[in-house]
């Protein structure tokens, strides 16, 4: 053999070993599903969170799947680039899990169409993409509540990341509740401007304390305003996931979510070909948010109230947003008795009445 | 008057880890390397400070295991661009990509750990003289070292020998070489230095200001600091200054919104960076004094010639 034949006889087995690949994709080849988080795994909040349903996917279907993540992709021009690469790299599922992947997820889900997508805490579907989402204004709801109860100053600190339709959602849901125990609560709003910056919610957290606040409550991913918290002696909730190891006293419960059922049961659907894109938002219900177990300082009554809140929430006779309710500047927004749509929760750029501070635009 | 003296505070502890960073990566310029790789030193000497606090119980270990750490990575630069004469900025860059790395895969094991809150001073009498007194003397340890340290550095370069030395390398390595000064070994001092003084920074993160570890808990620290040496035009007084200025900044905005001041966030949340612009610009103006200012061998590869 010259070189000229050898080197066409190396590319024909290739090419050879290439379509067998393809062609035996549909048999033993495990199913490729990759996930993109926008924070550091271990970030102990957020994107840790969507990494424990990653693994429960992996347990779940332990060598039929093949799964890989990227973590720390800025929400930006880098995760339309990250996206476009792992599904140019095989992957059939991927998870963009958070509201900034929305519009570079469309984009790259219309240039392959035989991929799947599922991205988190957006409003926008396509063909082979579906959303999903966690209600977590329910828990927000429930510890506004306890909040209001348990504040000896009146005056809740909230730290605040991008007024987003979901962070805006969260402030407005726990302020309603906090106003059903105490109308004159007050809550001090800082926004960060960041997802995670341990050393700016740090200092964001110390201001709030500084300024009469005596419990925090935060829509940013570390745990740093929890640790915060235990080192000032006072209170805090914390989010995503339990942060009871950072503020073992401090820590009256945290709303945590859980991915994994959801995760599982969406490979499972492309497993078997019976996958759609779907428009989810579960709650308290079906237990994609749940509350922490209640810390030390949460007295038996608080606990009660918190329960039967949450209970009422589950059967659906109660709901955050229910009217009368009207904008800050006193517009009405719900009429007596209605309760909020979806779409107009999905898509809140507002605070509603009594929620002091403007919101940035 | 609690509250304003809780912003001070506050000030203080955003500032002290940019004066550290700072301060080393002045030295590190002075000598005429430039050193992009701070945020990766510092990441470093944050997760080694920590850990080793958690397993010594001992804060002076853990400060002391930072700073080596930090060392540990400007030698390594150093080993890199002055010995294997590889490109500074590159260099500077992939260290950084190499300490967030390094420090998430060694950080693993400490998920959910954390420290108890780090002790401030407290000398009787003294601390306790209302307001002045915390301010004063009641701050905590590290805070008066990093002021030291830029006095010191203050002093060295401009009152020492050695100082002089270290000043004629960054200006004309060439020179320096010519009458027998031994370059390479002066800026593989330097950037251990500056090496150290970063971990010092990351050390302070994550034993003070957030006693916990998260990856990638500098959060772009290294490279305000970077800028604040320009800022500061690389004296070592203005840097303190600068650190103060974008800490004491970060702090306000961050209160004037607690306060429900009526200004857009994203205002406030820029104003820090928008202030370290605006000072550039000033400082800049002068082309020529500029020039003076800066090392004129700053970046440049040094080929020692026979």
């Amino acid at each position: 053999m010259n070189r000229a034949t050898r080197l066409f006889a190396g590319l024909g087995a290739a090419l050879g070993l290439a379509l067998a690949v393809v062609g035996g994709a549909g048999a033993a080849e495990p199913l490729k599903v990759a996930f993109v988080y926008t924070g550091p795994i271990g970030d102990h909040g957020y994107s840790y969170q969507h990494d424990v349903g990653r693994k429960a996917v992996e347990k779940e279907f332990g060598d039929k799947v093949k799964v890989s993540y990227v973590e720390n992709v800025s929400e930006g021009p880098d995760a339309e680039r990250v996206i476009e690469q792992l599904a140019a790299s095989g992957n059939k599922l991927i998870f963009t899990t958070s509201f900034g992947f929305m519009n570079p997820t469309i984009k790259v889900a219309a240039r392959h169409p035989d991929v799947k997508f599922e991205h988190a805490t957006g409003f926008k579907t396509a063909k082979n993409v579906g959303i999903y989402n966690a209600r977590f204004y329910e828990g927000r709801y429930i510890i506004g509540q306890m909040a209001a109860k348990m504040s000896k100053s009146g005056t809740i600190g909230y730290i605040a990341s991008f007024p987003i339709p979901e962070v805006v959602m969260g402030i407005n849901a726990a302020y309603l509740g906090a106003k059903t125990v105490n109308p004159n609560i007050k809550f001090k709003i800082i926004w960060v401007s960041s997802w995670f910056d341990p050393g700016k919610e740090s200092d964001a957290a110390k201001a709030l304390v500084d300024q009469g606040a005596d419990i925090l409550m935060q829509h940013t991913d570390s745990p740093a305003a929890m640790k915060l918290a235990e080192e000032r002696g006072i209170l805090a909730f914390g989010q995503s996931s339990d942060m009871a190891d950072f503020g073992p006293k401090a820590q009256l419960t945290s709303i945590v979510d859980d991915w994994n059922y959801y995760y599982i049961s969406r490979v499972k659907a492309v497993m078997d070909g019976s996958w759609k894109p779907d428009n989810v938002w579960d709650g308290l219900k079906e237990k994609m948010v749940e509350l922490a177990p209640y810390g030390p300082a949460v007295p038996d009554d608080v606990k009660k109230m918190a329960d039967e809140t949450k209970a009422k929430i589950i059967s659906g006779e109660l709901h955050p947003f229910i009217g009368p309710i009207a904008k800050q500047d006193g517009t009405p927004w719900l009429k007596d008795g209605e309760k909020a749509q979806d779409k107009d929760l999905l898509s809140m750029n507002f605070f509603v009445q009594g929620v002091e501070g403007s919101l940035p635009k | 008057m609690d509250l304003v003296l809780n912003i001070l505070l506050g000030v203080a502890v955003a500032a002290t880890p940019l004066v550290f960073a700072s301060i080393g990566e002045l030295i590190t310029e002075r000598s005429g390397v430039l050193n992009l790789g701070v945020e990766g030193m510092m990441v470093m000497g944050a997760i080694a400070a920590f850990a080793a606090t958690l397993a010594s119980g001992s804060y002076v270990v853990g400060i002391v295991a930072g700073a080596a750490a930090g060392a540990a990575m400007g030698a390594l630069f150093g080993l890199l661009t002055l010995s294997l004469m590889s490109n500074q900025v590159a260099t500077g860059l992939a260290l950084t990509l190499f300490g967030l790395g390094l420090s998430a895969l060694i950080g693993q094991q400490f998920a959910g750990a954390s420290l108890p809150q780090f002790p401030r001073v407290n000398i009787p009498v003294l601390t306790a003289i209302p307001f002045i007194g915390p301010l004063i003397f009641g701050q905590d340890a590290l805070v008066y070292l990093s002021i030291a340290l830029v006095l010191g550095v203050g002093w060295f370069l401009t009152k020492t020998r050695a100082g002089l030395i270290l000043r004629a390398t960054g200006e004309n390595h060439d020179a320096a070489h010519a009458i027998g000064y031994p370059v390479i070994g002066i800026r593989y001092l330097a950037v251990t230095f500056g090496g150290a003084c970063a971990g010092l920074g990351g050390a302070y993160l994550s034993l003070v200001q957030t006693p916990l570890w998260v990856e990638r808990m500098t959060a772009g620290r290294g490279w305000i600091a970077l800028a604040l040496v320009v800022f500061a035009s690389w004296k070592p007084l203005r840097v303190l200054g600068g650190a103060y200025l974008f800490g004491g900044i970060t702090i306000l905005q961050l209160h004037s919104q607690a306060l429900g001041l009526k200004i857009d966030a994203q205002i406030l949340s820029m104003l820090p960076y928008l202030a370290t612009i605006v000072v550039l610009v000033v400082i800049s103006r002068d082309a020529t004094r500029m020039k003076l200012n800066a090392p004129s061998c700053l970046g440049k590869v040094f080929y020692a010639t026979s």
